[in-house]
C-alpha cells in the first residue's frame, strides 16, 4: 500500500503530498503523523499541498482533523502552498478550512512554526538564541 | 464524447477527479472553472458512495452556443426525503460537513436534483466555458 512520506528536520515534520488523496491513504497519514510527532517530539508539522490540484471537502477535513490531532499533541500545524484556483474553489464551496494556519510557501510556513515554538517554549529560545531547528540563521 | 465510470469505492472518487479534469481541459475550460467543476464531481461522488450505497457518473461534452461539461451521478440509494433540507448550508445527514449539496450548487453554472425515497438520486450538473 502506497504511504505518503514524512519527512523530519530538527523539531518539525514536513510532508509534501502529491499524490490524489484516497480515504486509506489519508487515514494512514493521519496514524504516521501522530505516531512520529510522539516519537521524535515533534513541535510543528508542515503540509505542503502546493502539488494538490483539488481540495475537496474530504480533503479540507482531513486537514482539520491532522490540524486538531497534532495541536491535542502539542504541536503547530501550518498548511502551505495552496494554489490559487484552490482558494477561490475552497471558498465558494463553503469551506475555508476553520482552524487551519495556513502560508504562503514553504518559506513562510517554516517561519510561523519557529516563532510558534519559540514563543511557546521560551526556554528553547535561551538555549539557542539564534539557530533554528535546521541549524540555519 | 461521453463516458459513464462506476463508483463504488473511495479510489473510484479519484478516477472520477481524473477523468472529469481530462474532460474539462478538451473543453477548453479556464484552470478556476476546472478546479470549480473537479471540486463539485469529488463531492457528489462522495455523496453517491457515502449516501447511494454506490452508483455511476456519467461524463458528457455539451455543444450548444458554448462548450460545456455536463455531468449525471446516479443511485439507487435511499433517497432524499427532504430536498430543500439537504440543500441548506450545514445540514448532513452523514458524518460530512453539510456542504456538499448547496456548496456545489454554488460552483455550478446549472444544477438539477431529482430524487424518490427508496428510488434512489439523480443529480445532473454543469459547467459551460467561457
Amino acid at each position: 500500500m502506497d504511504r505518503i512520506p514524512i519527512l523530519r528536520m530538527g523539531d518539525f515534520l514536513l510532508i509534501t503530498v502529491q499524490v490524489d488523496m484516497h480515504d486509506r491513504l489519508a487515514i494512514s497519514l493521519q496514524d504516521d503523523l501522530t505516531e512520529q510527532i510522539v516519537r521524535y517530539n515533534a513541535r510543528g508539522v508542515l503540509i505542503d499541498i502546493s502539488s494538490l490540484d483539488v481540495v475537496d471537502s474530504f480533503i479540507g477535513r482531513m486537514l482539520g482533523n491532522i490540524a486538531a490531532m497534532s495541536r491535542v499533541l502539542d504541536a503547530q500545524t501550518v498548511v502551505v502552498g495552496m494554489q490559487p484556483a484552490v482558494a477561490i474553489t475552497l471558498v465558494e464551496l463553503g469551506l475555508s478550512l476553520p482552524g487551519i494556519r495556513t502560508a504562503l510557501n514553504v518559506e513562510r510556513g517554516m517561519q510561523i512554526l519557529r516563532a510558534e515554538t519559540a514563543r511557546n517554549n521560551p526556554e528553547l529560545l535561551e538555549e539557542e538564541p539564534v539557530a533554528g531547528p535546521d541549524g540555519m540563521v | 464524447m461521453a463516458d459513464t465510470l462506476h463508483i463504488r469505492t473511495s479510489e473510484d472518487i479519484v478516477q472520477v477527479r481524473t477523468a472529469v479534469r481530462k474532460a474539462a481541459i478538451a473543453a477548453k475550460l479556464g484552470l478556476v472553472d476546472q478546479t470549480k467543476l473537479v471540486t463539485a464531481a469529488s463531492e457528489l461522488a462522495r455523496n453517491t458512495l457515502d449516501y447511494g450505497k454506490g452508483g455511476s457518473v456519467l461524463i458528457e461534452r455539451v455543444d450548444a452556443a458554448k462548450t460545456g461539461i455536463r455531468l449525471t451521478f446516479e443511485d439507487r440509494g435511499p433517497g432524499i426525503a427532504n430536498i430543500e433540507l439537504a440543500m441548506t448550508d450545514g445540514w448532513t445527514s452523514g458524518s460530512g460537513m453539510g456542504l456538499g449539496l448547496s456548496g456545489t450548487r454554488r460552483l455550478m453554472d446549472e444544477f438539477q436534483l431529482a430524487s424518490k425515497p427508496g428510488e434512489g438520486t439523480t443529480v445532473i450538473i454543469t459547467k459551460w466555458s467561457r
